[in-house]
């Protein structure tokens, strides 16, 4: 029992059929991730980090392999595996409450085990807001606030599932840079609060290394499949400017780095 | 704090901008006067109501010209007030039979409306949903509507009459078929367009079907079925003042039918701007409850 990891893939590979044209898209990935553990994934457009993103989340079959959550297969989407989705994905006619008590309300409703009473829900959801600092706007729609604020809604709403593992779909890439570095901070602090274990896919090598505690470097599609894995090595919390000088940090993020444009450069037909 | 200091340093030289010794002036909003603003409110008024107003009067004005000579086979607007006074200012009487008021004449019409669209709007949006979920629904069904859509409204009379034998759920049935069509393609289309990540949220959270149907599908697709509902109710009304001529009995429509049998022209045109307003504010009904129950939806 001791051998087993919390989060297993093995041997996953995934291709897309279309008419007669087979894409093989994943092949072979195999990844261990411990309880607690902060994951994130990094490569190329188009190297199937999404797609094993997907796998994990249910909503995409693998063609191969299999992937084990507490030794148990995934084979549907479910709240153990809570989606922070790229565009956020609120439902805009609801409030920012109710598109957290949506999913509070169908978790940890009914009489089942995680069952709550409509007091405990609502506080529930009052406790997630106020973790991602949107608590005074909870009666706002998604279209009267800010880009970062829906997506710190978005993560309220996936950490109010209390999810086994959480899964980032480039979270922040449709922010700009300053509520960037702002939610990074926020997610580290959850993180460290929470102890989630977290999977996380990103395009900047920066996010990766800074929330990081090992980095899966992705090779090349078509079949791509894990090509490294960077332990980050950086006593937590973590600050960004002590960090901007810190040796350790630069030596993972020119590694990182190497290893995207040196040996694994975009090949010039995808540019 | 030295820490702190020192990277600042190392990162950057940067320059410490001098405190700022401008002078801080506060602008007071002039206030208006109210004669000013009452000004302001009338010219908005004036700008919105006066170019329909001036349009109209042309009209009328021409339309007086040109039908004043004796032997004009329509009559002109003063003409039309004088014969049909009796019409337009007492609209709730009621001399028993078909001899009822405006009012009660265009209450009837409006019922028949109301049972026949409010149907059409419950089967047309069950069909939309379900056309717009299933694939094999759509490709049985969809070719179906656009066939049976373009059939003019009063092609389907004869057959209802036909098939219920009295003329009043042949009438409801003429609307019913009429406003359906748009009501079911919009309500597809809106279906077919809820983004997939709305579907990935449901399935995350494991709603239920009835769930996913009453929690995402309905409030994602409101817009559009509302749209249908504002093309479906202006098209039943259309059709019932067609359908009433033929089936008769009280109704705007017949009541048209029977006044060009008795030659009441300035009736008819009276009963036409009452039919016109009556669309109109039919069609803005729907869109204001529209607007009211898709609160968020559409400005994303």
């Amino acid at each position: 029992m001791t051998t087993q990891p919390y989060l297993k893939f093995e041997q996953i590979g995934m291709s897309f059929r279309r008419g007669q044209m087979a894409t093989e898209v994943l092949r072979d990935v195999n990844l261990r991730i411990e309880r607690g553990e902060f994951v994130s994934m990094i490569g190329h457009s188009g190297c199937g980090k999404s797609t094993l993103l997907n796998i994990l989340g249910g909503l995409l079959k693998s063609t191969s392999g299999e992937v084990f959550l507490e030794g148990k297969v995934v084979d549907e989407p479910g709240p153990d595996r809570a989606i922070v989705f790229q565009n956020h994905s609120l439902l805009p006619w609801l409030t920012v409450y109710g598109n957290i008590a949506i999913a509070v309300d169908k978790v940890f409703g009914g009489s089942q085990g995680k069952g709550k009473t409509k007091a405990e829900r609502h506080d529930w959801v009052m406790h997630n807001l106020e973790l991602v600092q949107m608590a005074q706007a909870k009666d706002k729609r998604p279209h009267e606030v800010s880009g970062g604020m829906k997506q710190r809604v978005g993560i309220a709403r996936a950490l109010a599932m209390q999810p086994k593992v959480l899964l980032m779909d480039e979270p922040f890439g449709a922010l700009d840079a300053l509520t960037r570095a702002h939610l990074q901070d926020s997610v580290m602090e959850i993180h460290s609060k929470l102890g989630n274990t977290v999977l996380m896919i990103t395009h900047d090598v920066d996010e990766a290394v800074l929330l990081s505690d090992r980095v899966v470097m992705m090779t090349n599609g078509p079949a791509a499949t894990i090509g490294e894995i960077l332990p980050i090595n950086l006593a937590r919390p973590r600050r960004r400017l002590e960090l901007a000088t810190d040796a350790e940090y630069a030596r993972c993020r020119a590694a990182v780095l190497e290893f995207l444009y040196a040996r694994h450069r975009v090949p010039a037909r995808a540019a | 704090m030295q820490a702190a200091a020192k990277v600042a340093v190392s990162v950057a030289n940067a320059v410490p901008v001098p405190e700022s010794s401008a002078e801080i002036v506060t602008f007071r909003p002039p206030v208006r006067p109210a004669v000013e603003r009452a000004m302001g409110i009338a010219r908005h008024v004036v700008s919105v109501v006066l170019p329909p107003l001036i349009v109209l009067s042309v009209t009328l004005f021409v339309w007086q010209l040109l039908c004043s000579e004796p032997g004009a086979r329509l009559p002109p607007p003063t003409k039309v007030v004088s014969d049909a006074w009796d019409f337009i200012a007492d609209p709730f009487y009621d001399n028993g039979g078909i001899d009822k008021g405006a009012f009660w004449q265009i209450s009837k019409s409006l019922g028949r409306v109301a049972i026949g669209f409010s149907l059409a709007a419950v089967v047309g949006i069950a069909l939309g949903v379900l056309v717009g979920q299933s694939t094999w629904a759509m490709r049985g069904l969809d070719p179906i509507f656009q066939v049976l859509r373009t059939v003019p409204p009063l092609a389907w009379l004869p057959l209802s009459l036909a098939g219920f034998r009295h003329a009043d759920p042949s009438a409801l049935f003429v609307i019913f078929i009429t406003s359906i069509w748009p009501i079911i393609i919009n309500t597809s289309v809106g279906v077919r367009n809820i983004p997939q990540d709305y579907r990935n949220v449901a399935s995350v959270i494991r709603l239920s079907w009835w769930e996913v149907f009453y929690k995402i599908t309905l409030p994602a697709t409101v817009p559009y079925i509302f749209t249908g509902l504002r093309i479906g109710v202006g098209l039943s009304w259309l059709a019932i003042v067609a359908a009433e001529m033929l089936i008769g009995g009280v109704g705007i429509g017949f009541f048209i039918w029977d006044a060009w049998n008795s030659s009441r022209i300035s009736d008819i045109i009276v009963a036409l701007v009452y039919i016109g307003i009556v669309g109109f504010l039919l069609d803005k009904l729907i869109a204001t409850v529209g607007h009211f129950v898709s609160h968020g939806v559409s400005a994303q």
